[in-house]
């Protein structure tokens, strides 16, 4: 069997500041396979998109990768640069950001972005390009594709405009995507639409998907598997169905439990006590203690046991011991 | 689209009528031309057969009607200087106006935009810092100062250029122009700097500024997401939704070269319109001051139509009216 596509080692981006260095993401490790699709989840800054942003090389400096590997299809990018890196982007690695109103220029047709995109990966034509546009948008269920390719993009849907962002990001056939909270500025009727054709293309094409959201409801529909971050580290890692119903790492268990559910009824919603540290104020030992029902001594000094793949699915000294349910 | 241009037209005709209005007004105040006209032997008779024969004895909205229904028929009068017909001496000096002018606007659009998206896309470099602190003189000195500082620098040390007029011109069917004589185009190159600068630093500082803004776009993250090279992203992307709001302001600063070439034809002793209008002031020459403020009021006027229009020409978003939007 073919090795992942994606592959994050001891992956760390540092900001450095007048108080000191930042670490948005601190010593994390997964892998995604062709076809799979890791959901990444976590608060507001917990380091979700930074190291979306990293994989794709797109860091806002000061920002920068300070540590680790980042490999795709076995390859090492994480020390790629400019000419180099442009290359990866879009043909390798495609991206789909948050907000498809902002995401395409307004003054372009949204064919020419979908041929620039290609003439600037593929060695076709522009005439063979320009069919190409039109059947990447009818791929997406862009209704009379043949004429909306000459459309401009204030003349498309909000969820119209995120299959065009789709069809761009998939029309260099990139092997990793990266949807950056695809579904959270769409209307929910519109959101499961988005995200059963993400599902579909990229089962279709065997393409991995980064999905970062903090939404467990579109965890628990499109994910395969489930990174769970907090404060720039991982907490959690696991099949989808094992990390939703049966959480090992308290954090993950608090998560869960403040997600509305319909099936739990009118019950009150239950809270995680105080807030994610800042960045600057990482308490010593497991980043969650200070928060943590569970917490014991160790926690205050030791930060909890790395995740490696095969062995431990949390990042906690006590893990919660819940099976999974069947 | 015709219904909008109608529009405009008649409430650009209604702004002219306002502007002589108030300029015709205010000639009143200037002086009375009869004291230049005659010479120092005059008797109160001859004053008043001039003041009738040249109507100024009438009341003026009167003397305004009069010289509106003159204009319409293109027929400006006679100037109380030269004694010859207005329109003759607006056609033989709108020439070395509109030449310079054109050569300053030229200058001023192409060389404040190159350098505004120079130093938007270098912005932390050392020569975009060097552009923009050097252009902090451009925008604060007045014209006349450069002008002279010029003349002093290139004519009286360097001796490398002309200090004043236009050199040698040559007249096709009416019109003369400096560009075809060696010595007209080196006569151009001090006034048009002169004239050009402040324009020049004005349009480069807003590219800059209007181009940070737009460069920090998600549809710019968006782009380079895509792979699209550096070029594409800054020229084809960035630089054409730069230019819907740049658009407006060097429009009218194309209007105010025009204006403005009053201070630097005096330094400069061009034989423009410009010249014309201040050697009319002193000599109280009404029908010449009059027919050139609507001249440059008719001038300002077209320029903002033209403006308007080109919004419609740039950004598609405003011709909603064209495909019906889904």
């Amino acid at each position: 069997m073919a090795g992942p596509v994606l592959s994050i080692r001891d992956l760390t981006v540092e900001i450095p500041t007048r108080y000191g260095i930042l670490r948005p993401v601190n010593g994390v490790s997964y892998d995604i396979a062709a076809g799979e699709i890791l959901g990444v989840v976590g608060e507001s800054g917990a380091g979700k998109s930074m190291a979306g942003n990293a994989v794709i090389g797109l860091l806002s400096p000061p920002a920068h990768i300070a540590g680790g590997e980042i490999l795709v299809n076995g390859t090492r990018i994480d020390s790629l640069q400019g000419e180099a890196m442009r290359r990866l982007r879009g043909k390798e690695i495609g991206m789909v950001f948050q907000d498809p109103l902002t995401s395409l220029n307004p003054l372009l047709r949204i064919g020419d972005q979908l041929t620039e995109t290609m003439l600037a990966h593929l060695d076709i034509s522009r005439s063979e390009a320009e069919k190409r546009a039109v059947a990447a948008l009818e791929e997406v269920g862009i209704p009379g594709a043949a004429e909306r390719v000459d459309s401009f993009p204030h003349e498309f849907s909000g969820g119209m405009r995120q299959r065009v962002v789709i069809a761009l990001a998939l029309c260099a056939e990139p092997s990793l995507i990266i949807a950056d909270e695809p579904t959270t500025a769409l209307d929910v009727s519109v959101q499961a639409q988005i995200i059963s054709l993400l599902k579909r293309l990229c089962r279709d094409r065997g393409t991995a998907v980064m999905l970062i959201t903090h939404d467990m409801g579109v965890i628990a529909e499109a994910a395969d598997r489930v990174a769970v971050m907090y404060a720039g580290q991982l907490a959690e890692l696991g099949p989808v169905r094992d990390v939703l119903t049966a959480p090992h790492h308290p954090y993950t268990h608090g998560l869960m439990g403040s997600t509305p559910l319909a099936s739990r009824g009118r019950d009150r919603l239950h809270q995680i006590p105080g807030a994610m540290p800042r960045l600057d104020a990482l308490p010593d030992g497991c980043a969650f203690h200070p928060r943590c029902p569970y917490g014991q001594d160790r926690c205050k000094s030791d930060p909890g046991p790395r995740i490696t793949d095969g062995d431990g699915r949390a990042a906690c000294w006590f893990p919660l011991k819940q099976e999974a349910v069947a | 689209m015709l219904a909008y241009v109608i529009q405009r037209v008649f409430q650009s005709a209604i702004v002219l009528l306002v502007v002589g209005l108030v300029a015709f007004s205010m000639f009143r105040f200037v002086g009375d031309p009869i004291d230049n006209m005659l010479g120092q032997e005059r008797t109160q008779e001859d004053i008043e057969r001039l003041r009738t024969t040249l109507g100024l004895d009438q009341p003026f909205p009167v003397q305004y009607y009069k010289f509106l229904s003159g204009a319409a028929q293109g027929n400006f009068g006679v100037s109380y200087r030269q004694g010859r017909p207005v329109s003759d001496i607006l056609m033989e000096r709108a020439p070395a106006t509109l030449e310079l002018a054109a050569v300053s606007g030229f200058l001023a659009i192409s060389i404040g935009i190159a350098l505004g998206v120079f130093t938007a896309i270098r912005r932390n470099g050392f020569a975009a810092n060097a552009i923009m602190s050097v252009s902090l003189i451009g925008v604060s000195l007045p014209t006349f100062l450069i002008g002279i500082l010029l003349i002093y620098l290139f004519s009286v040390e360097l001796g490398w250029l002309p200090s004043f007029g236009r050199g040698e011109t040559v007249d096709i069917g009416g019109w003369s122009t400096g560009f075809l004589t060696s010595s007209g185009l080196q006569a151009l190159i001090l006034p048009s700097i002169t004239l050009g600068l402040y324009q020049m630093t004005l349009i480069m500082r807003l590219v800059r500024s209007e181009m940070l803004e737009v460069l920090r776009q998600d549809y710019i993250r968006f782009a380079r997401a895509r792979g699209l090279k550096e070029r594409a992203v800054n020229f084809r992307h960035a630089l054409k939704n730069t230019l819907v709001p740049v658009i407006t302001v060097t429009g009218l600063q194309l209007g105010s070269i025009i204006a403005f070439a009053i201070i630097t034809e005096t330094v400069f002793q061009w034989p423009g319109v410009g010249l014309l209008f201040i050697n009319a002031i002193q000599f109280v020459d009404i029908p010449v001051m009059a027919a050139y403020l609507m001249l440059i009021s008719v001038m300002f006027v077209g320029i903002n139509l033209i403006v308007d229009l080109l919004y419609f020409a740039i950004d598609p978003r405003l011709r909603a009216d064209r495909t019906a939007a889904h």
